[in-house]
């Protein structure tokens, strides 16, 4: 399986991947991680005639703690993102779900902003994003636009992105409340591969340690992610959780505390 | 330093190089070869109408194009049925290019040559093939209704059909105090080895000889195959099996539609052509098995002792038979395990599909009639209130009572009788191992704890090292170092260090002076193949022979220069010496120096050997009659019949109440295969075939559609185990040595994955508390076979 | 339409290049136009990891790259994780002790991965020693004693290191 002959780009700036992008229009893919779109070049299902390499685009794989939330740039890898530690302070369910994106090795090369461009219905940065409330930056050759994540998956495997325009930067904010948690869970057939169904939560507790406020970020359970407010569920539920559900959640937690780490 | 090897696990001599990077797999060679792509039929079922080429010829890099039409002679005609059987009355094999109709989704259209991969498949994706679309008969319950029919000539789909049976089992079982039906469905898998298959070709012109390196299990019959096909004389045809990355049984059909036509291109161009299967083309052009639908009747007593054994199954074998019905044959054998069946009956119908070929996959149709015969065994202990192990010993066949005869002909065309086994000493063995006695106290605690447990077991027996024959050829040279070659082939068996063990045992050389080739023509003539766990058995025991022979000539010369009695000679370390007497010596170089008396010396060794170097008795030749020079013999081995390897297997399964997840918590394994040569390289055997049963039990199907499309062609969709699927596998084993051959090996190749579905099945129905009829089984059909089964645990 | 690239990239500590169409797969650059045949392809979708190639010290799928797109990478592949002299490595050392590989068709992409891995978890549990090797395919073992390369390659690296 070899890929069909296409015309390389090779932007050092931002400026000139832009340039690219108009230029080629539909006839063009962008390239940052690969890991998804190789596999499809090298299958022949995709036959771009022009691919424009972003990986070595200067700035592009910043990843920052700003504005209230983290900030991932376009070429940053999955697994910087999962290994850094500021990112993991202020937005822990990036690394919760990041664990569980393909394979270490798959993560050295993917991108974070790649997978959410690909929009895949199981992949976890889709679900994380919707149900943070985030977003993508994405731009084109005079302009920039930010789309919010309730906007950003079309369908399975479409995306806003249009073409010319590349996203540059996602923005994933931080929970708020001091009483907030995140976990992410799915089921999958192997070990690393595509969730049969994943889930990412949050949840506020208030004062009295009651659920103040709880919502569920789901993957693989529909055409994109689908982001439910379950509150009035869990409060329905809390006193009736089956037996195995707090031994399992007592477990989790102990396991987190001798790890030294969570909030 | 002991040269006693037979026994030892020793680390493999083939390793050092594997690991920096050295290996000579397929693709590593022919560098500069051209490079080959196909055009293969998208659609299940059609008829060939047209194929124009006009839009590719004027891609870069393109050599040749070639269709059927291209094809004469030989090369025209169906490639070989290579087990003709009087049941298969129908028969069929494709053509090297489609002729006139495709019969599965990856057959073969059109094939281009270029100047490597990439442009040859720029090519094909500009061949405009036009298909007139026929209807696809896939899965056996459409085969077997027949509406639809995949040869026009082969009425009801069916390729052969045959019946086996020792006494009146239905009569036993109308007889019988109790009776059981069971249907039960094992889906398709396929060997899927890393490596897939491909075949680099180099024809010399000046010397009309071809050679020809192929991802083969078979290299002696690929050039036999070859020479036919291409009408070469077979001296001119050289055929060498590299480095082989896995072969798992889908390398063991042959010629390839691919080996013959690469080969024939590279003729025709008078360049080094080469094509490397991509893991696409691998899953809908090569071959896959297991599929099977059975029905099974069971005659037994109140103390679960069967009476009769009524097995009526479907075979399918996809759209082409070239392997024969070497399958379904030893489904039927191997289903009776190591159980008395009473009366048996059992009758196949090996039914035509529009899918991919069907072949052996390590197992070969024994995991399926393990499946059987085991359900049944849990069926029988479910019905009568009894311990699952306990109705298993109860039928077992005893050792007391080996050999045992069941009156069957086996795969091999042979009679079905066991050598040797002690399965009650296996059995006792395994639960042990696992457990069994003390299961249900650990069945309480997990209740206690809201889990889910169930532990199952399963027991087969394997006929191994079936013949015709192997050879071996060991030669001394004069140096004292020791080659070796056997026809047969490697595909990460370790034949390099267990073959070299055999032959360092039995002539009392250092083991790194021993160096073996397999699977070259041009090394070794008269060969078989490696398949159906035979290599160990057969080229073993050949190269034993081969080793004894040179062993006794070199005695025998040794004896003459040191004036003393062969009798009282031994060979250690490479040293040939009076036992007792170590001064009194002679380096087993020298002695193959002295055995080829020479005229001219090539150096300082052979000047020893030459006719004025050494006293000769005048009246006597040089070269005795009878004799030949040198220090080198060859040996065969060609046993009456197969050797029977045993074992059983047992695993703890945990099922998740709520999502139907399945994991393994253990995996026991006691296996006999005799005599161990080298104990670690048969261990891991065993743990890539549990990997396997794993797979073939939990995770591995192939799906097609109702047009006959592959859905799940790549390894995102096809699932394999990783190392977080495998359990750790703890295993024991016994040696009842097999007392047909010298050495006392059976076959182990196999053993590790042929009770995976049963042993699986026999866990989770004890863990649901309803029977488990259909593998593979994901936790998605789990979670529905519950809701059908009221009565289960939930 | 078939433009060629200057690819130049450090392999195994040699500077090394060759011209080649954009859409050569690093895989295939490493193999054929370098002729390191020891880095093997097993499926051209980056699931099987017999393709794996460390980046920086960091594992990649080369079967998912473009060679013109690493240009100027540091490369290491499996014959660069033997020694200087040519001997094996302490993880190709654990892989012989442990018969950590049949067909050997596989193994170069577990001798990366567990060469990276082992330099930034160099003391890992047998459940880690399996997780660490999760992402590749083996047929032939049943990674029993790829497992136990791992622990052995910790071993013997600690033993260096002493």
């Amino acid at each position: 399986m070899k890929p069909s002959p296409f015309v390389y780009h090779r932007p050092t700036t931002l400026e000139e991947t832009l340039d690219v992008l108009a230029e080629v229009g539909a006839d063009g893919k962008v390239l940052a991680g690969g890991q998804s779109l190789v596999p499809l070049l090298s299958m022949r299902l995709a036959a771009p005639a022009h691919l424009v390499d972003i990986n070595h685009v200067g700035g592009l794989d910043r990843i920052e703690v700003r504005g209230g939330g983290v900030r991932v740039g376009a070429t940053a890898r999955h697994a910087a993102v999962e290994r850094d530690d500021r990112a993991f302070d202020a937005v822990p369910l990036l690394r919760q779900a990041l664990v569980h994106v393909a394979h270490p090795t798959i993560r050295n090369r993917g991108t974070t902003v790649g997978s959410l461009a690909h929009a895949d219905p199981s992949g976890e940065m889709t679900a994380v994003l919707a149900l943070l409330g985030g977003t993508v930056t994405l731009s084109r050759r005079g302009s920039e636009r930010t789309v919010g994540a309730a906007d950003f998956f079309h369908g399975p495997l479409e995306s806003a992105v249009v073409p010319g325009e590349v996203a540059v930067e996602a923005f994933f904010p931080a929970p708020t409340g001091p009483r907030t948690g995140s976990a992410w869970a799915e089921v999958s057939r192997r070990h690393g591969d595509y969730a049969v169904c994943g889930v990412g939560a949050l949840v506020t507790l208030d004062d009295d340690l009651r659920v103040a406020a709880a919502r569920v970020g789901l993957i693989s359970v529909g055409p994109t992610p689908e982001v439910v407010d379950v509150t009035e569920a869990l409060r329905q539920l809390a006193g009736t959780l089956t037996e195995r559900a707090l031994r399992t959640a007592a477990g989790h937690a102990s396991a987190a505390s001798a790890a030294g780490g969570g909030a | 330093m002991t040269t006693a090897m037979m026994g030892e696990p020793i680390a493999r001599r083939e390793d050092p190089r594997l690991l920096s990077g050295k290996g000579r797999f397929l693709d590593d060679l022919g560098r500069y070869a051209l490079g080959v792509a196909f055009v293969r039929s998208p659609h299940a079922h059609a008829r060939v109408v047209d194929i124009d080429v006009t839009g590719a010829l004027e891609v870069q890099g393109l050599v040749a194009i070639y269709t059927y039409d291209d094809l004469a002679g030989p090369l025209a005609e169906p490639l070989p049925l290579l087990i003709p059987h009087p049941a298969l009355t129908h028969g069929r094999t494709p053509y090297a290019l489609a002729k006139d109709e495709v019969n599965h989704v990856g057959e073969a259209v059109v094939m281009v040559v270029a100047s490597d991969r990439y442009a040859a498949e720029d090519v094909c994706d500009r061949i405009r093939v036009t298909y007139e679309v026929l209807t696809a008969v896939v899965g056996i319950e459409a085969a077997r209704e027949a509406a639809h029919l995949v040869h026009d000539d082969v009425p009801g789909n069916l390729a052969a059909h045959m019946v086996q049976e020792v006494g009146d089992a239905r009569a036993a079982i109308d007889a019988a105090p109790h009776v059981l039906e069971l249907d039960l469905d094992v889906e398709r898998s396929a060997s899927t080895p890393l490596e897939g298959k491909g075949v680099y070709a180099r024809w010399d012109a000046d010397d009309a000889s071809l050679r020809v390196y192929t991802s083969t299990q078979a290299s002696t019959s690929v050039r036999a195959a070859l020479a036919a096909k291409l009408d070469l004389p077979p001296d001119r045809v050289e055929v060498v099996a590299p480095d082989v990355g896995g072969g798992f049984g889908v390398k063991i059909v042959h010629p390839w539609p691919e080996e013959v036509l690469v080969s024939w291109a590279a003729i025709t161009l008078g360049r080094e052509v080469k094509w490397v299967e991509d893991r696409r083309e691998h899953f809908v052009s090569s071959a896959h098995e297991r599929g099977q639908l059975h029905h099974v009747r069971v005659g037994f007593d109140d103390d679960g002792r069967l009476l009769g054994l009524d097995v009526t199954f479907w075979h399918d074998n996809g759209s082409y038979t070239p392997y024969g019905i070497i399958v379904p044959i030893v489904t039927a054998t191997q289903l009776l395990g190591p159980y008395k069946p009473g009366a048996y009956r059992v009758e196949f119908s090996s039914l035509y599909t529009n899918t991919v070929l069907v072949t052996p996959y390590r197992g070969a149709g024994r995991p399926q009639g393990c499946f059987a015969m085991e359900r049944t065994m849990d069926a029988i202990a479910a019905e009568l209130g009894l311990d699952r192990a306990e109705v298993r010993e109860r039928n077992f066949i005893r050792p007391e009572e080996m050999p045992y005869d069941h009156g069957l002909l086996f795969q091999d065309g042979r009679p079905l009788i066991y050598d040797s086994g002690d399965y009650p000493a296996s059995m006792e063995k395994l639960k042990k191992l696992v457990g069994w006695d003390a299961f249900e106290s650990y069945r309480a605690e997990a209740r206690e704890q809201g889990r889910r447990v169930g532990i199952g077991l399963a027991c087969y027996v394997e006929g191994t090292g079936v013949g015709p024959y192997e050879g071996g050829w060991v030669k001394v040279e004069n140096d004292g170092s020791v080659v070796v070659a056997t026809g047969l082939t490697t595909q990460g068996q370790g034949h390099q260090t267990a073959f070299a063990q055999i032959a360092a045992d039995v002539l009392g050389v250092p083991l790194d002076r021993v160096t073996v080739t397999t699977g070259d023509t041009r090394r070794f003539r008269y060969a078989v193949g490696t398949f159906a766990s035979r290599a160990l058995v057969m080229s073993g025991n050949a190269i034993a022979a081969a080793a004894r022979t040179v062993r006794e000539k070199a005695l025998r010369i040794a004896g003459e220069a040191l004036e003393a009695d062969a009798r009282d000679l031994e060979i250690v370390d490479g040293v040939v010496r009076v036992r007792g007497v170590p001064t009194s010596s002679i380096q087993l170089s020298t002695v193959a120096v002295l055995s080829n008396p020479l005229r001219y010396a090539f150096d300082a060794e052979s000047a020893r050997a030459t006719q004025f170097a050494t006293p000769a008795d005048p009246d006597k030749p040089p070269v005795a009659e009878g004799e030949e020079p040198g220090l080198e013999a060859t040996g065969y081995y060609s046993p009456p019949r197969a050797t029977f390897a045993n074992g059983m297997h047992a695993a703890i399964v945990e099922t998740d109440p709520d999502t139907a997840e399945i994991r393994i918590l253990r995996y026991c394994v006691v296996h006999d295969c005799g005599t161990l040569v080298n104990p670690r390289i048969v261990e891991g055997q065993v743990h890539g075939g549990v990997a396997q049963g794993v797979g073939g039990a939990l995770y591995e199907r192939m799906v097609y559609d109702s047009a006959g499309q592959l859905l799940n062609a790549s390894f995102m969709d096809f699932l394999m185990p990783y190392s977080t699927e495998v359990p750790t596998i703890e295993t024991d084993h016994l040696e009842t040595p097999s007392p047909l051959n010298p050495l006392g090996v059976k076959g182990a190749g196999e053993a590790g994955v042929i009770p995976g579905m049963a042993v699986f099945a026999s866990a989770i129905s004890d863990a649901e508390g309803f029977p488990i009829t259909r593998m593979p089984i994901s936790p998605s059909d789990l979670f529905h076979l519950r809701a059908t089964h009221p009565e289960g645990a939930s | 339409m078939t433009d060629l690239h200057d690819v130049a990239l450090t392999v195994n500590g040699v500077p090394r290049s060759a011209r080649v169409p954009a859409r050569r797969l690093l895989s295939d650059f490493l193999r054929h136009d370098l002729g390191l045949t020891g880095t093997h392809v097993g499926c051209e979708h980056g699931v099987c990891g017999a393709c794996t190639v460390l980046i920086d010290g960091r594992p990649v799928r080369s079967c998912l790259l473009f060679a013109v797109s690493v240009a100027g990478a540091t490369i290491t592949t499996v014959e660069g994780c033997c020694e200087p002299d040519g001997s094996l490595g302490p993880v190709q050392q654990a892989f012989w002790d442990c018969h950590g590989l049949q067909c050997g068709f596989c193994t170069p992409g577990f001798v990366t991965t567990v060469t990276a891995y082992l330099d930034e978890n160099p003391d890992p549990t047998q459940d880690e020693a399996r997780e660490a090797i999760a992402g590749n395919l083996c047929r032939c073992t049943g990674y029993q004693n790829i497992v136990a390369s791992v622990l052995r390659a910790a071993e013997l690296r600690r033993e260096v290191r002493a």
